[in-house]
């Protein structure tokens, strides 16, 4: 027995690309199905985003408790017993966010007129899937369909993840007990977010990566904080150190993981409780059907061949979010599935941002938006460049935000200020990063920051300082 | 891994070089099939040749300016097929790279090549990239300054918001501009500029290729070599302008509206057999001028590329309409594009008009190796003292060069006072 069902939009995965297609398409009054597989909310809500941003969060309290009940206190704060740490509790006061959040997306779907159908979707033809649920099959024929199947972790194949010795991200989020030792192989974001977590709570971390750095991703000098943050925590970092497989010693309770790897054609050994994979994402294109649908895949074959409505390469299909191509963030996604949705209601859109916030909640937070000096010079720009130091900037005094050695950073083209990057690290910078995208957006002169008047006392007055820094008179700098 | 040479191929008309005006890729690029890669211009057409594979862009065999004859290799492409789509075959990289590679050993048969290719290449998906239409440009150097808002509105209202400039700080572009826009039906670009603290120290190099070298060669060669006499004056177009009012009115649907053009035209080819002087081609190398009695007229036609300067011919074989529509004809496939080898070639004599911008006088530059150049003047009232009263007339001024080797002083303004005496009494166009 199988029911047929018809409508105008059929979204498939319900992370925060899809689940946002899903209520604007709904509000534009198109007959919308969504099909997700698992829980609504997708990586992000349920074991991404979300529930890491809580563990640091903990880990931040814990640490600072930790400061109060040393030997003299902290700033005038003494607390006389040590803190205790129960890591089952806080994974417990996680998932009550992750819930509350996860059941807040549900009720918005479904408020929006939107169907969430739970069950794993199957395509036979582009615009025709399956539907397995616990009440039996479902037949969905769509007008337009939107693909935002998202991504998964990468396993290495020598030692793939078993989520109680190898953990994921996704097993990283659960952690019953804290781990006194931990190995993380991969020093990407995700990896150092949690690592600088892990070590907040008291694990000792060891970081393997492959690369000659970590945190490839961001320039050298703003990565230099986090680098020195993690030395002073006794974070081990080993770059150019390739794990090369694992074994678990010991029984029961006590059970370890001896992880090899390699450095400087040397092998070496360490014994941890847990390690940690985070090698990377890899779109989730294959499972669902797409070999049925006869979508074209970009020239790397991993995603999802785009344009710039999102359009594939199958009349009628579009994909968003991490199947579809870098930069793998919920934002990015959740942008493309609002676009797609106007442009399948007739609306005329177009993909045209001028930058995709890149944030890092390491310890301290980094935030990039639109282009480095360096790489604004690789374009042929001839730029300015005005960089702030948070220890000139009063507010981040009070909330000892400028111990982590950030400051704020501002390029622009010399001929005409136009603004063409700002990279931001420090504690609590992640919050600034919004006018960071707007002056991007919206094409902002150096000028049109300095004539804007930044309340004192906050962080973002060092933005404005950065700024006026660029232009040859910065204020509180010498 | 493998390196694709691309020829250029024969881009039609017999033509055998071309020059390489604007690349639009920069070695070191990555580049999709069918993308832009280079403009190429030939002697009347610039070709913009797109990319016939996917792949990054190793080496260019020409710098902007030089000239590229057709067989020979234009870009160097390595294309990566191990990585390329696992999912989907794309057989046309293999399918191209080996006539071409064939290509090398025989120089000649570029042609077959070309049509032996084109079968071969099977027909695929519409590739979903290069369907849409791109509106505004986002990356790097080249985006366009505005809001997202902005943006959204002309995305709305399908303008390209690269054509319309910006009067913001740094060429922004404002929702006034946009307006301005809009308002002026698109003819006007933006709103005025207003200044701003911003201090504007660029300055934009711009290499003299293609048309505009041309055009500057041209220009040398004429005014170097051709002493010219320039030589003004006014018309009285009262009449002229009633009896071209009466038969516009009159017109037929499928007959053009006249201008002051066409009667110039007409009353050229009445006249021209007593002044052949003017109607002729003079050949200074081998000192042989050739007066020609057939009225070839080029009639300078303001493009977006530059100057052209198509060409009417046998005028004197034409009535006003189809001197008017043949006129209309020549300097709109100019304008577009279209216009052929033949549209822009055998002038005997020209004609420039900056139409609404004609102003007073001008001293225009003979069309080498023409003789002779007539340029006209925007018409307007004026008070002129006739039979001793002061009254309104419409009086248009023409400016004239002749080469003074070849024609006198006073065969020229014999030329330019019958002229005046035809358009004053415009019936005798007609006799």
């Amino acid at each position: 027995m199988s029911e047929n069902r018809k409508c105008q939009v059929l979204i498939v995965g319900a992370g925060p690309g899809g689940y946002v297609a899903a209520i604007r398409s709904a509000q534009l009054g198109l007959e919308t199905i969504i099909v997700e597989g698992d829980k609504p909310g997708g990586v992000c809500l349920n074991i991404g985003c979300i529930p890491s941003k809580a563990i640091i969060h903990a880990a931040e309290r814990y640490e600072s408790l930790t400061k109060h009940s040393a030997d003299n206190g902290h700033m005038g704060i003494t607390i006389n017993d040590n803190p205790n740490l129960d890591m089952k509790g806080i994974v417990e006061w996680k998932d009550t966010i992750v819930q509350r959040l996860t059941k807040g997306v549900e009720a918005l779907v479904k408020g929006s007129g939107a169907e969430l159908i739970n069950g794993w979707a199957t395509f036979s033809s582009s615009k025709q899937c399956t539907v397995k649920t616990n009440q039996g099959d479902i037949i969905i024929d769509a007008e337009n369909v939107i693909i935002a199947t998202g991504s998964t972790h990468i396993d290495l194949p020598f030692m793939p993840c078993d989520e109680e010795f190898i953990l994921s991200s996704t097993g990283a989020l659960s952690l019953q007990k804290l781990p006194k030792k931990v190995a993380i192989v991969g020093g990407g974001y995700i990896g150092l977010e949690l690592g600088c977590a892990l070590s907040k709570l008291g694990s000792e971390v060891t970081v393997i990566e492959g690369m000659d750095s970590i945190l490839g991703i961001m320039d050298k000098e703003i990565r230099r904080p986090l680098e020195i943050w993690l030395k002073k925590n006794k974070v081990t970092v080993h770059t150019n150190a390739l794990a090369r497989g694992s074994k678990i010693k010991g029984k029961g309770a006590s059970s370890k993981v001896e992880l090899t790897f390699e450095k400087d054609s040397e092998e070496h050994k360490i014994t941890v409780d847990k390690v940690l994979v985070t090698v990377g994402r890899s779109p989730n294109s294959k499972g669902w059907g797409l070999e049925n649908m006869g979508i074209r895949m970009d020239t790397s074959g991993r995603f999802i061949r785009i344009d710039r409505q999102c359009r594939t390469s199958a009349p009628g299909v579009y994909a968003i979010g991490d199947v579809a191509g870098e930069p793998m963030l919920a934002h990015k996604a959740s942008a493309q599935g609002e676009m797609v949705a106007e442009i399948i209601s007739g609306e005329k859109r177009e993909f045209d941002k001028v930058a995709i916030p890149a944030i890092v909640f390491t310890e301290p937070e980094i935030v990039s938006v639109g282009l480095t000096p360096d790489e604004a010079k690789e374009r042929g720009e001839e730029i300015i460049t005005g960089k702030f130091p948070l220890a000139a900037n009063g507010r981040a005094l009070t909330l000892e935000a400028e111990k982590t050695g950030g400051f704020i950073r501002v390029t622009a083209r010399e001929s005409d200020h136009v603004i063409l990057g700002i990279q931001a690290v420090g504690s609590h910078v992640a919050e600034l990063h919004g006018e960071f995208v707007l002056a991007l957006e919206m094409g902002a002169l150096l000028e049109d920051i300095a004539d804007t008047v930044h309340a004192h006392p906050t962080m973002t007055e060092a933005f404005h300082e950065s700024v006026l820094k660029s232009l040859g008179h910065a204020i509180h700098s010498a | 891994m493998g390196d694709y040479i691309f020829k250029l191929p024969d881009i039609g008309e017999g033509v055998v070089e071309g020059e390489i005006v604007l690349w639009h890729v920069k070695v070191g690029d990555s580049v999709a099939e069918d993308d832009d890669i280079v403009d190429i211009m030939t002697d009347k057409a610039t070709v913009t040749i797109p990319s016939p594979t996917s792949g990054i862009v190793t080496e260019f065999s020409g710098e902007v300016g030089d000239m590229v004859a057709v067989g020979s290799t234009l870009v160097t492409f390595s294309t990566d097929e191990n990585t390329s789509n696992q999912v989907e075959k794309e057989p046309v990289p293999e399918e191209i790279i080996k006539p071409v590679v064939e290509e090398k050993i025989i120089l000649e048969p570029v042609k077959e090549e070309k049509t032996k290719q084109i079968p071969k290449q099977i027909p695929k998906p519409i590739p979903a990239v290069t369907q849409s239409k791109q509106i505004t440009s986002s990356n790097g150097n080249s985006r366009v300054l505005a809001s997202p808002a902005v943006r959204r509105r002309a995305r709305e209202a399908e303008l390209d918001l690269s054509i319309i400039s910006g009067s913001g700080p740094a060429g922004r572009i404002r929702h006034a501009d946009l307006d301005a826009y809009i308002a002026a039906g698109g003819t006007v670009t933006g709103a005025p500029p207003t200044s701003y603290s911003t201090k504007r120290t660029g300055t934009n190099e711009i290499k003299v290729v293609g048309l505009r070298r041309k055009i500057a060669e041209q220009m040398v060669k004429s005014k170097f070599s051709i002493p010219h006499f320039s030589y003004f004056e006014e018309i009285d177009v009262t009449e002229l302008e009633e009896l071209r009012q009466m038969l516009n009115a009159s017109r037929d649907d499928n007959q053009p509206k006249l201008t002051y053009l066409p009667f110039i035209m007409m009353a050229l080819a009445k006249i021209m057999p007593n002044h052949e002087e003017c109607n002729a081609l003079y050949d200074d190398e081998n000192n042989i001028v050739t007066q020609h009695s057939a009225i070839h007229l080029g009639i300078a036609t303001q493009t977006d590329r530059g100057l052209f300067v198509p060409v009417v011919k046998h005028v004197e074989a034409m009535d006003i309409w189809q001197s008017a529509a043949e006129m209309q004809r020549v300097s709109g496939a100019a304008r577009n594009g279209t216009a052929s080898l033949d549209d822009l070639s055998g002038s005997t004599f020209t004609i420039t008009s900056l139409g609404r911008d004609g102003g007073l006088g001008a001293t225009p530059i003979i069309n080498h190796p023409e003789v002779s150049i007539l340029g006209i003047h925007k018409a307007r009232e004026m008070p002129v003292v006739k039979d001793g009263k002061v009254v309104i007339r419409r009086i248009m001024n023409v400016s004239s060069s002749f080469d003074h080797r070849i024609v006198d002083g006073a065969n020229g303004a014999a030329l330019i006072q019958a002229l005046k005496r035809m358009l004053e009494y415009p019936a005798l166009i007609f006799m």
